[in-house]
């Protein structure tokens, strides 16, 4: 059939024979792609009376948006926050290697660190070259002494009289920053949350010894998020429920939700854990990998940075010893374990690494299959393997035969 | 009514003839319904030059034989690549992306799975910003189409076709009409039940304009349509049961299950269903174009 498309010329590609995530469920729908945008296939019908030119089948497979991870540290031997000459050569590895995961989005997360590590690295968008990257999560400096785990005390800033321009002198600016995580008891934090707010950085609390209040305050002036909950934080305790208490805080602004973080490899948090969390407030669960450089690297021992490192499955310790150095799971693995603990349904384990951080993120084009939204996909089957990876439409990792 | 028919297929497109055909369920009339229109697409062997011209209803009453159709075209046995359609009806002022738009109804139950051509597609636009441009249009449309071949249809408790309420004119074209408060009710289950939401208006095909179709077919099944297929075939000619007026078009098969006819004489059912090995061969054998 001749075309016919008045909008555009650009050509439309059908995603037949496949299992679509959208509306919180598993439809059976074909998935329209044009531009690297989801197509209204019905208005493309009506209004333009034009067809697909391509069809590509996913024989059965489930379709889902593509994962969006926004606490990843490195992986592939690359660690982010190691102050080097090329850190953006660092993240295009990174940024390829992850489409096998599923990941299309991600926040180059960067620990406190000095001030010269932060200026570089770009907002861009993902193609066959890598994921894109959303912007920086800032995990530090201004967090608790007490709870640093990894990060070198050092480096650990408070706000003095200045407040955001403390903040300001440490990372320089923030132009490609998405988060910030920060210890909301530190003195002259809350203006800071509500600063960074205002500017559009999402403000996330961790590495703290806040209580409730102090907690509830930071997500009173905008806070929304929690970065890997449990760890680095006070324990749930039941007359002060500390951070984790936002979970079901009834001081939470209407028409807001407070997200957070949770590495699911079953080795950071226990499962137990995990389902205490999830079924408190399931709406607001987002799936990281906080993963470090070692993720992605075949087991044995190696040195790596300043540390080294034994990897067994999915377990990186400090060689010669037992101390975790840091999680390695990569994201698909964190869905389908997440599925398995918690016993949620598949659309739930989808949306906890899709939909979730890109509402916290406040990404409407991105972690759903809408019409208008970013053609971002992830091919799956029934037990959550990965297939394939799409970007904008275009196929940037397929599973070997 | 017409004496015992010689042939199947290519007497039916000939003869004239009003057939009731009735169906032990509605699976079963909608997958005779099904295949009758399959079979005749097919014996027309439409081409670029010459499509099959196929007027099309909405509502519960179709949803199964657009599935069984659907199918079809799915086995391969059946395309839609030349065949034009144009619809009955639409609301006026309900946009077209709204769920229950007659537009969102076919784009969702049929378009959507088979091969047509969208530009083959005509369905009158209720947001049009001169409506009775529009329905002249519609009318020019089907004209230069070169007329409907076959128009399907259904009909309502009130016995209308298409949006024909009672009292609309027998000769009737394309034209906007006020909804009776009947099918308003009817209706309101599409809208949450809240009669405010439904449209009190629509554009339809007039009683006419079916009537210059070369063949009708009706679907009618369920029981509360009963009363109004009895007012169709077993009561006169009379505008206040719109349907009434195919008993004078040269080609009409109504296509019914048992409850249908829970009005009519025995007399009458008894008859046709006595027939029932006369139209069964207008559906067996099942034609495809892989035999083609």
């Amino acid at each position: 059939m001749p075309s016919n498309k008045s909008v555009s010329d650009a050509p439309i590609t059908q995603f037949v024979n496949c299992r679509i995530l959208r509306g919180s469920r598993l439809q059976r729908e074909d998935l329209w792609v044009r531009s690297g945008s989801i197509l209204d296939p019905e208005k493309l019908f009506f209004d333009e009376q034009g067809y697909a030119d391509d069809r590509v089948d996913c024989e059965g497979s489930i379709m889902a948006p593509g994962f969006i991870d926004v606490q990843i540290n490195g992986g592939y031997g690359v660690d982010f926050s190691e102050a080097s000459e090329d850190v953006s050569a660092g993240v295009s590895l990174v940024s390829k290697k992850i489409l096998q995961h599923g990941v299309t989005s991600f926040c180059p997360t960067l620990v406190t660190s000095p001030a010269a590590v932060y200026h570089k690295v770009k907002v861009h968008d993902g193609g066959a070259h890598g994921a894109g990257v959303l912007g920086l999560h800032l995990e530090g400096p201004f967090i608790s002494a007490e709870k640093k785990g990894a990060h070198p005390e050092r480096f650990l800033r408070t706000f003095q009289a200045g407040g955001i321009d403390d903040l300001m002198a440490a990372y320089g600016s923030l132009d490609n920053v998405a988060m910030v995580t920060l210890a909301p008891e530190l003195a002259g934090s809350q203006s800071v949350v509500r600063e960074l707010c205002r500017r559009g950085v999402t403000v996330s609390l961790g590495h703290s010894v806040a209580n409730l209040s102090q907690a509830e305050e930071a997500v009173d002036q905008g806070a929304s998020f929690i970065t890997h909950l449990f760890n680095a934080m006070l324990p749930f305790h039941h007359r002060d429920p500390g951070i984790v208490g936002l979970l079901t805080s009834d001081r939470v602004p209407s028409g807001r939700t407070v997200f957070y973080g949770m590495i699911a490899d079953g080795i950071h948090t226990n499962p137990a854990a995990l389902r205490i969390a999830h079924r408190a407030h399931p709406e607001g669960l987002v799936l990281v990998t906080d993963a470090i450089m070692a993720m992605g690297l075949p087991p044995g021992r190696r040195t790596l940075g300043q540390q080294v490192i034994e990897i067994q499955g999915l377990h990186a310790y400090v060689a010669g010893t037992k101390t975790l150095s840091g999680s390695i799971a990569t994201m698909d693995t964190c869905v389908r374990h997440f599925k398995h603990a918690t016993g949620c349904s598949v659309e739930e384990a989808l949306e906890a690494a899709s939909l979730h951080p890109a509402q916290l993120l406040r990404l409407h084009h991105k972690g759903n299959l809408d019409y208008g939204s970013d053609a971002d996909l992830v091919l799956l089957d029934d037990d959550l393997n990965l297939k394939a990876t799409f970007i904008s439409g275009e196929e940037v990792w397929k599973k070997a035969p | 009514m017409d004496p015992v028919p010689l042939g199947g297929l290519q007497e039916q497109t000939r003869a004239i003839t009003m057939r009731l055909v009735i169906l032990d369920d509605y699976d079963l009339a909608s997958e005779w319904a099904a295949k009758y229109i399959r079979n005749r697409i097919i014996q027309f062997k439409p081409t670029a030059e010459r499509c099959f011209t196929l007027g099309l209803p909405t509502g519960s009453t179709p949803y199964s034989c657009y599935q069984k159709l659907i199918e079809y075209y799915r086995s391969g046995d059946i395309s839609f690549k030349y065949v034009k359609t144009f619809n009955m009806d639409e609301y006026v002022g309900l946009p077209r992306a709204h769920p229950e738009s007659y537009h969102s109804y076919m784009w969702n139950n049929f378009f959507k799975h088979i091969d047509i051509d969208p530009a083959n597609v005509h369905i009158l636009d209720g947001n049009a910003e001169d409506l009775e441009a529009e329905c002249q249009a519609y009318e020019d449309k089907i004209a230069e189409a070169g007329g409907i071949e076959m128009f399907v249809g259904g009909i309502g408790p009130d016995g209308h076709i298409a949006f024909n309420e009672p009292g609309s004119s027998l000769v009737s074209r394309t034209r906007v009409k006020t909804l009776a408060k009947d099918t308003i009710v009817a209706n309101a289950r599409f809208f949450g039940n809240d009669l405010s939401k439904v449209p009190s208006m629509a554009l339809t095909v007039g009683v006419g304009t079916v009537m210059n179709a070369k063949e009708v077919v009706i679907l009618i099944t369920g029981a509360h349509k009963a009363f109004a297929l009895y007012k169709a075939i077993e009561e006169g000619v009379n505008h206040m049961w719109t349907v009434s007026a195919f008993q004078q078009h040269p080609r009409t098969i109504f296509v019914c299950d048992e409850d249908a006819t829970l009005e009519l004489r025995v007399k009458t059912v008894k008859y046709f269903k006595g027939l029932m090995h006369v139209h069964n061969r207008l559906v067996d054998p099942e034609l495809s174009i892989k035999d083609q």
